[in-house]
């Protein structure tokens, strides 16, 4: 699969630069969810969720573990069925079908690989069970195997192979099939770091080859934000936004979506008044007023919170200009130095502690920041989000 | 931890040993004994197991023995695996506590009240007691325990490989056959030999729920000691334990490629 990452044709790429179909009011969706709810007993996993996917769309469940992204995934997959609502399929209700007559394939967390059959039994598991003829599935198993470079591998049984190739064995058997949706619950978890980074390039490269939807279920926000077109952050149950990487991270919909993608100030603060495109707010915290671009519904005197993201601040020794707006000054408590940015814990006279990060882009600098210094924090009015809710 | 063998150690060892197995011991060098009676040691022979061959009446319960052993053995597992799959694979349904208490009374249920129920429902229902009854009941008292074996490999069982299955298009039947039982096969077989092995023990139900016709080799042996014990029935004996012994191993056998397949680590 790494071989691939390098040839990957310039087309695909531009492709995907076009690839919005979620904006197009005339697309209609591969996979509905329509106010799905699932309970268990008394506890609601799934909590009314109503979501379209496209097809060609590689679309990830984000979320902490709980939230019930797998829940909804397993409902496509057939595992589960919901309490309330319905869950479509190119068209199609799903209700009542069984797993093993569903147009989708799940690549489990666990990879789980028949312990007791080889390489090329795994991969033609599924399509034996279609009754293919014998000399198609060797073709379709040979082209799979290539497809994830284990070419060479098919007499081995899983407990011979590592845990990446084990990853690719489980790829290429729930990709065997053609499914009309690839499920992938937690595919990349057990593989280490950097395995892991170098894995979500070649899933992508792999998606945009064979081009079958992919849905991915994660907890971690940077793979999540790496492969996916479009994420849907999820929290106990219910979906709290879904946008593409981009927009979650600089356009968050609500504190919770602001602080789980990425790192954020949340600063809490009155409105005060607002103009045709700018709000200005008071924050108990903060020694200077604050303005922030919003179009949003807000009035004066009302209560919101204002997410700034801490590579937007500035940090300065000196005064920034006469700026009377987003300027506030404080104390350097801690540094952590990550190599390509440090971040700088930065007290404020209320108590208040501001995140800022700052790219390392010389190798030493003159006069550099350090600890107890006292500092200027500042930011653009469009570099904070208004948050309501 | 490893000190050596302390004598206290050792003593015990010895005496333990010795109270489990001098007896038997006993018997097997009595069984080369070439004198006529028990107690006398006349010198080593092998007369005795020659002598088995011409004792018709005890190659007969052999072989009745043999073949309830092998019926009943193969129906106790397969119904006993299949308790062992609805116990563990169906959930909390309906009256499941009950269900699994009910298989597991068996176990520490008093032969002889099992023994005798069964006498009574075979004399309720007006069957002719002989080979069939005590095939019968040798299943229902042993599939317990093949439930209880086949269970314990089921609970450490991944479920998500059957999910696969069926992900895939497996029916659940063809999902059992293609992934669950051959992942479980050791605990099955090693459920089959226990009920092989209890059916070929047995006296007390075998004794309750046996007719005319259908003496199993316990039951021959017992009734012949009560005659006065002869050096024929310690080479039987002598045979027995060594086919017993021979199971029981075969049994572990399997039961340790078990531990091994389960111990597979399922994340790489």
């Amino acid at each position: 699969m790494d071989v691939q990452a390098g040839k990957q044709p310039k087309m695909l790429a531009t492709a995907r630069r076009e690839f919005a179909p979620w904006k197009d009011k005339a697309a209609s969706p591969l996979i509905r969810f329509e106010r799905v709810s699932k309970r268990y007993g008394g506890v609601t996993a799934v909590d009314g969720v109503s979501l379209d996917i496209y097809p060609g769309e590689f679309f990830a469940l984000l979320g902490p573990s709980g939230c019930g992204k797998t829940t909804l995934m397993r409902m496509l997959a057939g595992f589960e069925e919901p309490s309330e609502g319905r869950v479509w399929l190119a068209g199609r209700d799903l209700a009542g079908v069984p797993p093993y007559r569903r147009p989708v394939n799940m690549m489990f967390q666990s990879y789980a690989l028949f312990p007791h059959m080889t390489v090329f039994d795994n991969v033609a598991f599924g399509l034996k069970q279609d009754g293919a003829p014998k000399g198609e599935i060797a073709s379709t198993v040979a082209e799979m195997l290539k497809l994830v470079n284990l070419t060479g591998y098919e007499r081995r049984k899983p407990d011979q192979l590592s845990g990446g190739q084990r990853q690719r064995v489980a790829l290429a058997r729930s990709l065997a099939k053609r499914p009309k949706v690839l499920l992938l619950d937690e595919p990349l978890a057990a593989l280490d770091k950097k395995l892991r980074g170098q894995t979500q390039f070649e899933l992508m490269d792999l998606q945009a080859k064979v081009g079958t939807t992919f849905l991915i279920v994660t907890h971690d926000q940077e793979e999540a934000m790496t492969v996916a077109d479009r994420i849907a952050v999820m929290d106990h149950g219910r979906i709290a936004q879904v946008d593409t990487p981009a927009d979650l991270y600089e356009k968050p919909a609500t504190r919770y979506v602001a602080e789980f993608v990425g790192d954020v100030n949340l600063i809490e603060a009155k409105v005060v008044s607002r103009d045709a495109n700018s709000v200005l707010m008071q924050s108990e915290a903060m020694s200077a007023p604050l303005r922030a671009i919003c179009e949003g519904d807000v009035s004066p005197g009302q209560q919101v919170a204002l997410a700034l993201r801490p590579e937007k601040i500035r940090v300065t020794l000196r005064k920034p200009g006469e700026a009377l707006e987003n300027c506030v000054r404080g104390t350097v408590s801690d540094i952590a130095y990550l190599g390509d940015l440090s971040i700088y814990h930065v007290r404020l006279e209320s108590g208040l502690i501001l995140k800022a990060a700052r790219p390392n882009i010389t190798r030493f600098t003159e006069q550099p920041i350090t600890w107890e210094d006292k500092v200027y924090l500042s930011w653009a009015p469009e570099a904070g989000v208004v948050l309501v809710k | 931890m490893r000190k050596g063998l302390g004598p206290f150690t050792i003593t015990a060892l010895v005496a333990g040993f010795a109270f489990l197995y001098l007896p038997i011991l006993l018997l097997i060098v009595y069984s080369f004994n070439d004198s006529r009676l028990v107690t006398v040691w006349g010198g080593f022979s092998t007369r005795w197991y020659g002598s088995l061959w011409q004792n018709q009446a005890l190659l007969d319960a052999a072989w009745v023995t043999l073949r309830v052993a092998f019926v009943s053995a193969t129906l106790a597992t397969i119904l006993g695996t299949m308790a062992a799959v609805a116990l563990t694979r169906l959930g909390r349904f309906r009256s499941r506590t009950l269900f699994a208490g009910m298989l597991y009374a068996p176990l520490v249920m008093p032969e002889v009240i099992t023994g005798l129920s069964l006498l009574l429902l075979f004399v309720a229902i007006d069957l002719n007691r002989g080979y069939w009854t005590v095939m019968l009941a040798h299943t229902s008292f042993t599939m317990c325990f093949v439930a209880v074996v086949v269970q314990s490999r089921l609970i450490g069982f991944d479920r998500s490989l059957e999910e696969a299955a069926q992900d895939l298009g497996a029916t659940p039947l063809r999902t059992f056959f293609s992934v669950t039982l051959p992942l479980i096969a050791p605990a099955v077989a090693a459920g089959w030999m226990l009920a092989f092995t209890l059916s070929l023990d047995d006296l007390v139900i075998a004794s309750f729920t046996t007719g005319p016709g259908a003496t199993t080799l316990p039951m021959r042996i017992y009734s012949q000691v009560r005659l006065g014990v002869t050096p024929e029935i310690n080479a039987v004996c002598t045979l027995f334990i060594g086919f017993v012994t021979l199971i029981v191993m075969a049994s572990s056998l399997a039961m340790k490629r078990q531990m091994i397949v389960a111990e597979q680590p399922v994340r790489g």
